[in-house]
């Protein structure tokens, strides 16, 4: 199964019954798959919408119904859903966003994978905010990723991406099909209590339209009724901090991540389809010496993780961009991060971090 | 035992579904893993085509195909992209009615787009004659897996012909390979 199908029916699996998109390459395979299955499904509905601020509204309008709302694009798309995107993290719309990463800047590589929305997916709306980005390194992972996103969209009552890229989405590999996957809705709006009134870990409770709630939803800054409240500092503070706080107090329970090789001296920091040839390297025994932190979750960033390499003499961190969560890493340790930025489409190959290892003062 | 096996031609022939057919087989019906990948330009058809397949007993880390040892060379352009500088141990069969050169390596012209027109009909069963004459000529695949293959991948109607064409590509990839 290739990668990008894999991600539809991950969805399908987790219960998505509503798309809406716009295609673009490299991500054409997920609509095509959907606008495929969902119209056979009771109650569920594909529609190919004008482009992709229309597309990341409908789910927004969508998941608002109680529907479990996905869209997916690529980098030009992406950036257009950026206004949209923010007015579902202030109304804590919960709604999943497929990227498969092209080169950019612009329009640039179509057919070709990067890794260099990494910062846009944290940052790319305007305003202090956070989400949650996860990123597959297999076909496998394309379909568990995206099922899960779904639920920690709900869990958490905000945006959740999947921050897939070229190499992954158009690969085939066999994969395994659940007969069932986990399904996590979420938590109702008690009875009594305001519909912006955090009832868990600073996340509110959710009624959807139609189920008896009046529930005025805006992209203004609100109180707990959901009224818009625009002038008082202390409102806005405290939204706006309980929205990030709803996720990065979560970062390390929520973390999805493999360590290999804890005690060595060279750590690799990947995500995404890197991970792949760091694997090659490290798990096949290229270069001696060498373990890897594996990150299926990006966003959040669980930087603790990164304190278990206790021998680490060089963070390396291959990535399909100039150097994006290279700094992140950078930010938290005390030992040297090497960035290995590629860009111009091609996956790096086990020779290039070969050479990093060396680079960095490990052994031939 | 890993195999890299690279497909070309020009667009049109059918040279992506040939690997993802060769893939399906090795992964699902011989129980081998395998990774399937391409070059995905934005070639419209008639442009040159490419993609490729890694089989291996074991789990497949780096997916890209790097050295590859077999080749499936299906156009004169495909085989001066990818065909000239193979390793010596590599064995290429071609479709010697559109390919002209022949290679340093080992290899087995086949006549496939020919065979496919005249003994079949079908100009557009030639890959699925190069499919059956890798059986014929290599170990990668066994035929039963590849037959089972196609059969989960051809339209519905075209079964028999795509099966012909798997057989009589078989045979051509067993005979006389000193050419």
């Amino acid at each position: 199964m290739q990668g990008n199908i894999a991600s539809a029916e991950g969805a399908l699996a987790a219960g998505c019954n509503f798309f809406a998109g716009y295609p673009i390459t490299p991500s054409t395979e997920i609509a095509e798959h959907m606008a495929a299955r969902l119209p056979k499904r009771k109650g569920a509905c594909f529609i190919q919408m004008e482009d992709e601020i229309a597309s990341m509204a409908a789910i927004i309008g969508a998941a608002w119904t109680g529907a479990r709302a996905m869209t997916a694009t690529s980098g030009p798309g992406f950036s257009l859903m950026m206004e949209n995107i923010g007015y579902a993290v202030m109304s804590e719309t919960p709604c999943v966003i497929v990227n498969v990463q092209r080169g950019g800047p612009s329009t640039g590589q179509p057919t070709m994978a990067a890794q260099g929305d990494m910062m846009q997916v944290r940052f790319g709306s305007h305003g202090d905010y956070s989400i949650i980005a996860l990123c597959p390194s297999s076909v496998q992972e394309c379909f568990d990723l995206t099922a899960k996103a779904f639920n920690l969209a709900d869990q958490f009552r905000t945006p959740v991406f999947l921050m897939a890229d070229e190499v992954i989405g158009h690969m085939r590999e066999r994969i395994d099909l659940p007969d069932e996957v986990m399904v996590i809705r979420p938590r109702p709006l008690p009875e009594g209590v305001l519909p912006f009134t955090p009832v868990d870990n600073g996340v509110p409770g959710f009624a959807s339209f139609g189920t008896g709630r009046r529930i005025p939803v805006t992209g203004l800054t609100h109180n707990e009724q959901g009224y818009p409240d625009t002038t008082n500092p202390a409102r806005h503070e405290s939204l706006v901090r309980r929205l990030v706080s709803k996720i990065e107090d979560a970062r390390h329970e929520i973390a999805d991540f493999q360590v290999v090789n804890e005690d060595a001296a060279f750590i690799f920091v990947c995500y995404g389809a890197p991970v792949r040839t760091v694997q090659e390297v490290v798990d096949r025994r290229r270069v001696p010496d060498t373990g890897y932190l594996k990150l299926r979750i990006v966003w959040p960033f669980p930087e603790k993780l990164l304190q278990r390499f206790t021998n680490v003499r060089a963070f390396i961190v291959p990535e399909m961009n100039l150097g994006m969560i290279s700094r992140e890493i950078e930010r938290h340790v005390q030992v040297p991060v090497i960035p290995i930025g590629k860009i111009g489409g091609e996956l790096h190959t086990p020779e290039e971090l070969i050479e990093a290892v060396h680079f960095a003062g490990g052994d031939a | 035992m890993r195999h890299e096996v690279r497909f070309s031609g020009f667009g049109g022939q059918g040279i992506i579904l040939s690997a993802v057919i060769l893939g399906r087989a090795a992964a699902i019906y011989d129980q081998k893993y395998a990774v399937q990948t391409q070059v995905y330009g934005p070639e419209a058809r008639g442009g040159a085509s490419m993609s490729a397949v890694i089989i291996d007993d074991e789990p497949i880390l780096y997916p890209k195909v790097r050295n590859p040892d077999i080749f499936v060379i299906m156009s004169q352009q495909g085989f001066e992209k990818y065909g000239r500088n193979t390793r010596k141990d590599a064995m290429m069969l071609l479709d010697s009615d559109l390919v002209y050169d022949r290679p340093s390596c080992r290899w087995i012209g086949i006549p496939a787009t020919g065979t496919a027109k005249k003994e079949l009909g079908r100009e557009i069963v030639a890959n699925i004659i190069m499919l059956g004459a890798l059986t014929g000529a290599t170990t990668v695949v066994s035929e039963e897996a590849l037959e089972k293959a196609i059969l989960d991948s051809v339209p519905k109607g075209t079964e028999d012909l795509n099966i012909r064409a798997m057989k009589r590509g078989h045979e051509l990839g067993k005979e006389d390979r000193k050419q």
